[in-house]
């Protein structure tokens, strides 16, 4: 089927199959920031905005986002190279396949709660796995970036 | 791997119950994280995005929550936060992540009677009924005895009481499913406690429910009534557990949920 959905602020039509899910959808049209990393719906990798909200492109189904506005990485650059040299700074980027999902969640957050506590951060962040870091160097750069001294 | 051989999205709850008891394979659609891990022929899946069944709402005594709300949803609803000290939006907090909880839903969770469902077990010990479209409304105990017969989960209806609650869960790593899940309520003098992920799906513990009514309890006779729950459920065993480990740990999830409901103001 068809549907018309709104990419990082551009009409795109798209042709997807019933029981294809959007992360997919997502990477045959080019979005290869979009990872996938689990195939169990719980790492977070695929992480992309839809109307806004941060949600697991590998789990929904792609029909259903006909006439909502998705954002992936690509669609909200400067603030993403913002956070990604902070991030880097920290020393918490290694192998990097986890950051895209993790960035748009770090946004996300940005965009919800004003002013977070620490436990707040960690609550919101908890559905972004990293196999890499240990999460502390993560966290030291979400603080710095969010201004956050807790 | 999940197959859809042809979608409608129904304009009318009658048409999606219609096309639902049109043939076997047909399915109606929930959040789908759960469905997409198995494998699943749908014929015809159903999808309710047109019904309007995504909102939590105050109608008389009862908050009314329709099928298609999100774990998200419920979590940050400023009315769920409130009732009965929050114990449905706590309860479905560790659900995995934010990201996963913007896209499943209460009714799929409900409807498929998961054993390991952290949401089940809250809403048990509150005052909940489902309305089915052919079924009616029942309240969420008798549905949860029932068989499954084909039908369609509009609404859960939660009664407005001034009770006290509490959610307990166990966890190998947090956001992981629960080892094991309890809730404790307490309407006036009335004591509820529901156990759940043993791992089979959440059931009233009737025995300490009435000894808790009927007895005075403190922090110091706590025990007592721990141990009754204990031996009175039946636990089972997989991957995450053995039946004795979760008996063990039922009694400390059940002290722990005791105690803040009996701190709750």
């Amino acid at each position: 089927m068809q549907i018309d959905v709104t990419i990082n602020n551009k009409q795109i039509s798209l042709t997807v199959d019933f029981n294809e899910f959007l992360a997919d959808s997502l990477r045959k049209h080019g979005f290869s920031s979009v990872r996938k990393g689990c195939d169990t719906s719980c790492c977070g990798l695929c992480s992309v905005w839809i109307d806004g909200k941060p949600t697991l492109s590998c789990s929904v189904l792609a029909f259903r986002v006909a006439g909502k506005n998705i954002t992936t990485i690509e669609g909200v650059e400067t603030e993403a190279e913002a956070f990604a040299q902070i991030l880097a700074a920290e020393g918490a980027e290694q192998c990097g396949f986890c950051s895209p999902g993790f960035i748009m969640t770090v946004l996300a957050l940005k965009n919800e709660i004003p002013n977070p506590t620490e436990e707040q951060i960690i609550h919101y962040l908890t559905g972004n796995l990293c196999r890499c870091t240990g999460y502390m160097g993560q966290l030291r750069a979400v603080k710095t970036y969010l201004g956050v001294n807790t | 791997m999940l197959i859809i051989n042809d979608l409608v999205q129904p304009d009318t709850i009658e048409e999606a119950y219609r096309i639902l008891i049109a043939r076997k394979t047909n399915s109606v659609l929930g959040g789908c994280a759960f469905l997409r891990m198995g494998s699943r022929n749908i014929g015809t899946a159903i999808d309710l995005a047109k019904l309007g069944l995504n909102t939590i709402k105050e109608v008389d005594d009862y908050i009314q929550i329709g099928a298609m709300t999100t774990f998200r949803d419920i979590e940050c609803s400023p009315l769920l936060q409130q009732f009965a000290d929050g114990v449905l939006s706590k309860a479905v907090s560790h659900v995995i992540g934010i990201q996963f909880r913007n896209v499943v839903t209460i009714g799929a969770s409900v409807y498929s009677k998961y054993g390991f469902s952290d949401l089940l077990t809250a809403l048990l010990v509150l005052e909940t009924d489902v309305e089915l479209f052919k079924g009616g409304r029942i309240s969420l105990a008798e549905f949860l005895d029932k068989p499954n017969e084909r039908d369609i989960l509009m609404n859960i209806w939660i009664k407005k009481v001034d009770c006290r609650a509490a959610y307990q869960s166990m966890r190998m790593s947090a956001s992981d499913y629960p080892v094991l899940n309890v809730a404790v309520a307490k309407t006036g003098t009335d004591w509820l406690v529901t156990v759940g992920a043993r791992p089979r799906k959440a059931i009233i513990a009737r025995h300490i429910s009435t000894a808790l009514s009927q007895k005075n309890v403190n922090s110091e006779n706590v025990d007592f009534f721990a141990n009754i729950a204990c031996e009175e459920l039946v636990f089972g065993t997989n991957a995450r557990g053995t039946a004795q480990y979760r008996q063990a740990m039922c009694k400390v999830l059940i002290k722990r949920a005791i105690k803040e409901v009996l701190l709750c103001k």
